[in-house]
Formats: C-alpha cells, structure tokens, sequence
C-alpha cells in the first residue's frame, strides 16, 4: 500500500509543479506581453514586465494589413480536414494490426513510423514537382493530402496503443451474438475506444495546425494558413516584434483555447491504459 | 416558354456573365519581403487598381529567408506559384542567367530609365539588360553618436580609415554606463555577418578567390581584416555579439548602447526616427571605411528589386505593376501620403536632387555617396572572377557563405582563434569549389 504523501511534500511537488509549469509557459505569457507593447517598448533593455504603455495597436495594424480569417479558415479546414480523413483511414487499419496482427504486423508498424525520420526538406522537391503537374499548389485540398500523410503514421500508432487495451473477447463475444464487421467496430469497438479516439483527434489537429514546413512551402496566397501569416510579420531588417507578438498571439489563441477546454479529454486519453 | 426554361437561360447568362467577368480580371500574386518600405507599397497598391481596374492583387508577404526559399524553389521547378517576385541584387545575374526572369526592357518611355543610379542598375543588368526594378537600395556607412564622441572628444572624419574606427571605438567605449564602443554584425549568415566581413575584408584589399576560383582565406589582408574585427569586437563590442544581427545592433543603437553601428545605409532612417529611436537627433554618418593604402571602401550594393518570371501567365499585367512601384510617380505618392522622409531610398538619382528629400533625410547626402562609390563588378583590388560587393555572386555562395560564416561567429564567441577559423574557412571553401566543378 502506498504511503500517504506528508502536508509538506505536497507543499513541494505544488510549488515543483507550478515553477515548471510557469517555464514551460513564460515563452507564451512573453509573446502575449509583448504584442502590448509598441516596438521600442519589445526591444528595451532591461525589459519591462508590466510596467508599460498597453496598447492595442498592434493587433489593429495586423488586421489591417492582413486578412485574419482568411488565414484562420484554411488553418480550421486543413487542421480538421486532415486529421477527419486520418482517422478513416487509421481505424481500419488500427483494428486489423490490433485485433488480427499478422507476421509482419510488427514491422508494419516500424516502418510507417519510419517515414516520420525522414526530415521533410527530402521530400519536398518531388512533392512540389507532383503538386505543380497535378494543379495542387496553393490549394486546400493539397494541403489536406500532404497532412494526412504525414500525421497517418502518428494516429494510426495512437489508435494501436489504445485498441490494444481493449480485451479481444469483448468483441468476440459481440461477434458471438452475431455482430457483423461493421457493428462491431461501429457500436462495440468505437464507444469503448472513444477517449483514445478523442485524444488522437485533438492531439492531431494541434500537429496540423502548428505544421510550418509544407504549409510554407506549398501555400502562396490563396490557401496560406495561420503559420503562413505568423511567418509574414518576422523580418531580419527592420523592428516588428511587437507586431511579429501580436500576430503569434492571434495565431495560437484559437488552439489553445481549444486545448483549455479539451484538456481533460486530452488527460484521459493520453493516459489510456497507462495503469491497469 | 416555361418557367424551367426561363430559369434554365437566366443561369446560362449569368454563367456566361461571370466567366467573362473572371477572363477581363487579372490577378497577380506579388512575393515580397517583410519591411517597412514594402508594406507601404502594399498599403498604396490601391493607388494601382485605381489606375488598372482590370488587375487584382494578391501578396505573400515573408520573412527574407523564408522568401528567398520559396521563390527559389518555385522559380527552379517553373512552379508559377507567382507573377511579381522581390528578389536582391544576388539572385539577378544568377537567375537572369538561367532565363528564368523576363527582361524589363520595354518599360514606358516616362519609367526614365536613366534615372536609376548607374551602380544599382548595373547590379540589376544582365549584358546591358535590365532584369529587375529597384525598389530600395542600400550600401554600408558608419552611423555614430555625436554626443558620445564629443564627449569622448574624437572626431570621426567623413572618410575613415580602420585605424581612425579603432581609436574612435576605443575613446567611445563605456562599458560601465552601458555605452559600447562599436557594434558589428556577428550572428551566422550569408546574408548576416559575411554581409559585413566580406566588405570589411574588401577594403582590406582581400578577395574570396583569385582569378583561377581558389579561396583566398591565408591571404595577408584576410588575415589583417579578421584580426582588426575580432580585436574591435574582443574590446570594444558589446557582450554576446556573435549573436547580433541588423536587428539586435539597431535595437542597441536606438537604446544609446553603441557609440559607432558599421551597417546598411537604410539603417539610417529608423535610428533617426523619433518615435523609435532614442538618440535620433544625435546621429552622425560617415563612409564605410577602409584600410590606409588600400582604395577600397568595401563595396556592399543592395537592392530589394521587383522582377517578372518567366513562369507567369500575367506577363503585361506584372510589368505594368512593376513599373508603378518602382517609379518617380509612385515616389511622389509616399511623399505626399507619409512625408519625403518615407521615400524609397537608393534607387533613383532625381530622389537625391530633391531639395525636400535632402531637408527631411539628413543621411541622404552619405547614403548617395555610400552607393555611388560602390562597385560590384569588380568588388576587390585585385582582378577577381566574381562580381558582388558583401556577396559572391554565385548559386553555391548561400551554402559556403553560411558555413564560413558560421566559423567566424565561432571565432567571435572565443571558440577558436583568427587564425584558426581562417584555415577551416579555406579548407571548407576550397572542398566546397572542388564538389562544384570550379577547381581540380
């Protein structure tokens, strides 16, 4: 039996927690800070916490210079697009890897997450000849394509990882009571593995919207996400931090005010099956 | 007839209506950089559709690597991703070489050519033809404190010599009240601190290679330009300068940390600013220096210019936008709307004989200067096969200019010494040049 933690250990872990917390956090609570400021105020030194003119007019010249929405939707459609179409491809394939493995099943799994070690620049040039031969450039629907991909390996190992906790017999006995292929996964496998699926499509929907190599690289103006419209306010000659802070604050509120509202969601399912 | 019927023709019409409409609509998408005279462009582009109904915009706005890749990538594999690119004096005559941009040779008869200044439309000109539209240019010069000198009682003079820098920059050091003596580039890069070394080493009287492409890096005046760098920066410079770029020395020099900033002449305009800069009414100028016996002042030209690739489907529409933005005309509109002060710096030569330009722009005399002695075609004292002034105007410059530049911020950061990181520089050159065919 485990020993029950003394007021004052708990005390510790507390202020532990917090102060990692706190740095993990300090880059965006910086960002946030700094997209108030004006541009001299981002750059002084020693740097001020508070204790400056707050301003809005950051905020103001970044939507007036670019088309925030714009930007947005095609950060909502790719991020969800992309992860929607993942996970109807990794279910199946989850379940039959989980459920019925096979001899290769193992290096199956090694290898689809063997293409996550290739870095991307590798890949980009045939990518870019296929999409510009194909008339994907600069398009939602290219975008979608080249995420799904890209994420596939990662959902279908999450969804592995959590189909595996759920025991076979459970769905051999709905197969008993004459479940065909399709009930069974749909009204026994699914319900039970919803926390995992749940958490694979948060998890995944972050990844998409942060992706800033093919979203750069593939994009010009029509379906340019978020990143694309951070990646326009850095400038190596000339002072925009403020501005630069401003539009990265505009970029990352959305995602992480759906993490906020997710987080238990995100808990529970990345803690699946962690301890039986 | 019936209603279905009519309905049926109603939609054809307005099909046919809005297909029309779309074939008259041009629309060009503009690649450019982020910076402060490009997003005033942008913010006056309605001056331009005013004037051409028939034409959309459309911008990608990015950061200048990020820019730099994408266009590069998409010019190279013929992508057509964009009608009007913002590209610099170094893509030009390699790209201009490919066939890859269109020649600007027919622009309008009152664009006045002539008007550009010799040395940025050489820069921008293949065999006599020009192949892209200066937007703004820049040089180097000295910007320095006139309070913090006189106080230090030195006098810089409008023609420096490095020995007069070395002795200024001593006199002018503070370290205790936050005053450093002099700030320079120090952070990696083709485009950062090899900007910077390679024109500091031009008016050493050095070169990248000789005549036969062998990197020149044991040479004596590489030697003495790196020993002088990495002994004014040792002494004189600010902590952690292997990590300052243009922004982190700007940044300094409006906070009144350095006494002399050696950078591009458009630095001039922001640390002059008032609302931004906090010594704007004490700076002084004067030309990039050079070394006693040496006739060399460095030769950095730099010219963010607009160029038409051969990709585009839009090729009328682009060259009229190029035109607009980068004429007397479009000019005139920044004065009107955002005072003399905001004009484009560097690219015409009727700019510097405006008396309103040089009433508002205290720097434009030493910004005209700066450029009109700048010769990139032929960048050293010796004969070199090259032409760039802080570049080497070859494809495998970015990739070996990053590399040495890498080693010599190593060199700032104390992990090695001068004579050290010019060896390594040598070796990863001459290995470089030898993988690309130049030498045996």
């Amino acid at each position: 039996m485990a020993r029950a933690a003394s007021p004052r250990r708990r005390a510790a872990i507390s202020v532990l927690a917090w102060i990692v917390a706190l740095l993990i956090f300090f880059p965006i609570l910086w960002t946030v800070l700094t997209s108030f400021k004006t541009e001299a105020e981002a750059v002084a030194d020693p740097p001020s916490f508070v204790a400056f003119d707050w301003t809005l007019e950051n905020y103001f010249v970044v939507q007036e210079r670019s088309d925030y929405f714009r930007h947005f939707w095609n950060s909502v459609v790719i991020s969800i697009g992309s992860t929607i179409i993942g996970l109807a491809i990794a279910v199946p394939a989850a379940w039959a890897m989980a459920f019925v493995p096979g001899k290769q099943t193992k290096n199956v799994l090694m290898w689809m997450l063997s293409t996550k070690m290739l870095p991307p620049v590798g890949v980009l040039v045939p990518i870019y000849l296929i999409f510009r031969d194909v008339g994907l450039l600069d398009t939602r629907v290219g975008l979608v394509i080249v995420l799904t991909l890209i994420n596939l390996p990662i959902i279908v190992w999450m969804l592995y990882t959590y189909f595996r906790e759920i025991p076979g017999d459970i769905l051999e006995a709905a197969r008993m009571d004459g479940a065909n292929l399709r009930s069974e996964v749909l009204y026994v496998l699914l319900p039970m593995a919803l926390p995992g699926i749940a958490s694979t499509f948060l998890l995944n929907v972050i990844l998409a919207w942060n992706e800033a190599f093919w979203t750069l690289n593939l994009t010009a103006a029509n379906s340019a996400p978020l990143t694309a419209f951070i990646a326009s306010y850095s400038s190596p000659e000339g002072l925009f931090y403020a501005k630069l802070s401003a539009a990265s604050t505009m970029a990352i509120a959305p995602i992480l005010i759906l993490g906020w509202f997710s987080q238990k969601q995100l808990v529970r399912g990345l803690t699946f099956g962690a301890v039986k | 007839m019936n209603m279905r019927a009519v309905l049926g023709a109603a939609t054809a019409l307005t099909a046919v209506g809005l297909t029309a409409a779309a074939q008259d609509a041009t629309t060009l998408t503009i690649a450019t950089v982020n910076n402060g005279d490009m997003i005033r462009m942008q913010a006056l582009s309605d001056n331009f559709t005013e004037q051409n109904p028939d034409i959309a915009l459309e911008w990608v706005t990015l950061e200048e690597n990020v820019l730099r890749q994408r266009v590069t990538q998409d010019i190279a594999t013929g992508g057509g991703q964009f009608d009007v690119m913002t590209i610099g004096t170094y893509e030009v005559p390699i790209w201009a070489a490919q066939d890859w941009l269109l020649p600007l040779d027919d622009l309008p008869a009152d664009y006045d050519v002539d008007d550009l200044l010799p040395a940025i439309r050489s820069a921008l000109s293949v065999d006599g033809t020009l192949y892209a539209a200066p937007f703004y240019g820049e040089s180097a010069m000295v910007m320095y404190r006139t309070d913090v000198a006189e106080q230090a009682g030195v006098e810089i003079p409008d023609e420096p010599t490095w020995s007069d820098i070395k002795a200024a920059a001593e006199a002018m050091h503070d370290p205790d009240n936050e005053v450093y003596g002099i700030c320079l580039r120090g952070k990696p890069g083709w485009g950062e601190n090899m900007g910077f070394i390679t024109a500091m080493a031009n008016s050493y009287g050095a070169s990248w290679f000789d005549m036969e492409w062998q990197p020149q890096f044991d040479s004596e005046p590489w030697q003495a330009a790196m020993n002088d760098y990495l002994e004014l920066m040792n002494n004189y410079g600010p902590p952690g300068a292997s990590s300052n770029g243009f922004n982190e020395n700007l940044a300094l020099f409006q906070q009144g940390r350095c006494g002399m900033w050696i950078d591009a002449t458009v630095a001039a305009s922001f640390v002059t600013d008032p609302d931004d800069s906090t010594v704007a009414d004490s700076v002084g100028y004067a030309t990039f220096p050079s070394r006693e016996g040496v006739d060399n002042r460095g030769n950095w030209l730099w010219a963010w210019s607009l160029a038409v690739p051969s990709s585009t489907d839009a090729e009328d529409a682009a060259k009229r936008f190029v035109a607009w933005a980068t004429s007397k005309d479009y000019t005139t509109l920044v004065a009107q709307e955002e005072g003399w002060r905001a004009a484009p710096p560097g690219t015409r030569t009727s700019l510097y004989q405006n008396q309103e330009y040089q009433a508002a722009a205290p720097f434009a005399e030493m910004t005209l200067k700066a450029m009109q002695a700048a010769t990139p075609e032929n960048p050293s004292v010796d004969e070199v096969p090259y032409t760039g002034g802080q570049f080497v105007a070859i494809p495998e410059f970015q990739g070996i200019g990053t590399a040495v530049g890498q080693t010599f911020s190593a060199a700032l950061a104390g992990q090695m010494d001068a004579e050290q990181a010019l060896q390594t520089a040598q070796q990863l050159t001459q290995r470089e040049m030898q993988r690309a065919g130049y030498i045996d």
